[in-house]
């Protein structure tokens, strides 16, 4: 018992310790200041960026990892999950090494377009989805292979081709899962910091996402405004965890 | 329309190969023990199972040959099944279920549902249109995914017991639909079931199937009445006995002597109805030259008459009045006399 509410005091403390610090009556005027409302709108566009990414390509490797058999499957299944247990730190070293300006790719997309990531919002979105994609990956990966395929069997004979039948039938079939994956990416999106600042710097307006400005703010005496942002970030994560709470938690 | 297939598809350790023929908008039954191969066949035709080789051709067109590397997709056969469960999309209502065939094929919504509507009426489901399959009963969830395989006006019709998942209160309704719309549908239709009287309602051609292959097939009453094999025997409740004959004797496999009506030399089967058998307390003299001792193993009361099972020089069942139980005290099990006259005996070649 003892030692279970150790477990208690490390989680919830700090949550409890947050709450007694804001300041609740310049809570408005600190989120509307300039710089606070940049970041916000940042995070919010970077992370449905990056969640738009995980859909459109993500999707597509997970019903590949789950239906298709070729060789070296299981190695690429554990790659893409990677980025789950990663230090964000070194993902957004890798990122740099890949799409910085000297890196592989980013060096010649530079040389070609003249675009670059670096100090680039698109940066933050790409660190974003690195660190958050495994998240739709895993659980649609899950969901595809896990379904029911007795219904796409039935819509075969019916003479549906698979791309009516993946839209008509297997889609609405995984659909809760999606949306729980969906929601864990973009908080897990949202919440990024340390591939974002090594990757895409901290620039604001440009790359500089709430968490980011969080930091800088707690560095440099601003508490009120770190605070004030902090509780945007943990009504948000909060709210997510109970539109998740009967798929994961269980309810009993 | 037509239907042939020679199949040979391997799933693990078990292997179906056989040929099919189904003749121009028959209707052909499949009958076979549990795990037979009857369903496998049943999606090898559907394209839901690879054939390993062999040819699969529907209203003359080649739908699947490995040997020349044609292969149609299932949804590439013009094609319909009912699968032992209903497998309704649960996310769309009974009405777009009927209509999700022809919408796949191309057709607009509107017509779509039009058509879909008409067809849920004539299965008796109009009411149903609007529901969710969740909402609906085993019964009416079959008739809708009937609807939905009819809507479409596939070249063939595969049912894969389509009574099974369906409770019993509901069968006689629903095999009376199913018998009325498989009368009025054109293309093939092959069914599968292990109940003769499902049998006997929806086909015209019986097809046996055992451990993977065709142990017999011909029309529904040749088959039933001169069976070659005990799976075919047990189900449509008839002794049957294999035997070597000479003229009118026939000694069987099982050691006993029989004698029958109509000579035949070589293999043959001896099959009898338990109605035929008489049993005796005493062993009989006289006019019955089929007579085998034995015991009385089992008596189950079927209605006004008693089927027993009697072991002893043959083993066989015997269908007989609850008098003679009665008269002859069966109950108390015992030895027992079975006679067979020699006209009611059907002997034919093996």
């Amino acid at each position: 018992m003892v030692l279970a509410a150790g477990a208690v005091v490390i989680i919830v403390l700090p949550l409890i310790g947050l709450l007694a610090r804001v300041s609740w009556s310049t809570l408005w005027s600190e989120l509307s200041a300039h710089d606070a409302y940049v970041a916000l709108r940042l995070s919010l566009e970077t992370s449905l960026g990056a969640l738009a990414i995980a859909l459109v390509v993500g999707l597509p490797l997970a019903w590949v990892l789950a239906r298709r058999r070729f060789p070296g499957r299981s190695v690429l299944r554990g790659l893409v999950t990677l980025p789950m247990v990663l230090p964000p730190v070194v993902g957004g070293i890798a990122l740099l090494y890949a799409f910085g300006r000297r890196g592989v790719a980013g060096q010649l997309i530079y040389h070609l377009t003249g675009w670059r990531f670096v100090f680039n919002t698109s940066g933050a979105m790409l660190a974003e989805a690195f660190v958050s994609m495994p998240f739709l990956i895993v659980t649609a990966e899950a969901a595809f292979r896990s379904m029911d395929r007795r219904g796409e069997e039935a819509a075969a004979t019916l003479g549906a081709g698979p791309a009516y039948r993946f839209r008509r039938v297997t889609l609405p079939a995984v659909a809760p899962a999606l949306a729980a994956g969906a929601a864990l990416t973009w908080a897990r999106a949202l919440g990024e910091f340390g591939a974002t600042i090594t990757f895409a710097g901290n620039l604001p307006g440009a790359t500089q996402t709430t968490p980011l400005l969080i930091y800088l703010d707690i560095e440099s005496g601003h508490e009120a405004t770190a605070l004030a942002l902090s509780l945007v970030l943990l009504v948000v994560s909060l709210a997510v965890l109970v539109g998740l709470r009967d798929r994961w938690l269980g309810s009993p | 329309m037509s239907v042939s297939a020679q199949v040979d598809v391997s799933l693990g350790t078990f292997r179906l190969r056989l040929a099919l023929e189904v003749a121009n908008g028959t209707a052909l039954a499949l009958v076979g023990p549990n795990g037979a191969g009857k369903t496998t066949l049943l999606r090898a035709l559907a394209g839901l199972v690879r054939l390993g080789a062999g040819r699969v051709a529907i209203d003359g067109i080649v739908v699947e040959d490995p040997s020349k590397g044609v292969r149609l997709a299932p949804e590439e056969r013009r094609l319909g099944v009912v699968f032992q469960e209903p497998r309704l999309f649960d996310h769309l209502s009974a009405l777009d279920n009927v209509a999700f065939g022809l919408r796949a094929r191309g057709v607009r919504r509107g017509e779509a549902r039009t058509t879909a509507s008409a067809w849920l009426e004539r299965v008796g489901l109009p009411e149903v249109a609007r529901l969710r399959p969740r909402q609906l009963s085993g019964g009416q969830a079959q008739r809708v995914a009937l609807a939905r395989a009819l809507a479409t006006q596939p070249a063939l019709l595969l049912l894969d017991e389509p009574l099974a998942a369906v409770d019993a209160s509901a069968r006689a309704e629903l095999r009376h639909l199913l018998r009325q719309e498989l009368a009025r549908y054109t293309g093939c239709r092959i069914v599968v079931t292990h109940d003769p009287i499902e049998a006997a309602a929806l086909a015209e051609r019986l097809v046996v199937i055992e451990d993977g292959r065709v142990s017999q097939q011909g029309p529904l009453a040749e088959v039933t009445a001169r069976p070659r094999s005990s799976w075919v025997a047990d189900m449509v409740g008839l002794n049957l006995f294999p035997g070597q004959a000479k003229g009118t004797t026939v000694r069987l496999d099982a050691g006993a002597l029989v004698t029958t009506a109509t000579a035949l030399e070589g293999p043959v089967f001896v099959a009898f109805r338990p109605n035929a058998v008489t049993l005796h307390r005493r062993r009989p003299e006289g006019s019955a030259r089929n007579v085998w001792g034995g015991a009385v193993a089992e008596l189950n009361p079927v209605g006004d008459r008693a089927r027993v099972r009697v072991k002893g020089e043959l083993a066989l069942v015997a269908e007989v009045t609850a008098g003679a139980v009665a008269e002859l005290a069966l109950a108390d099990h015992g030895p027992v006399w079975a006679s067979v006259k020699a006209t009611d005996m059907e002997v034919y070649p093996a």
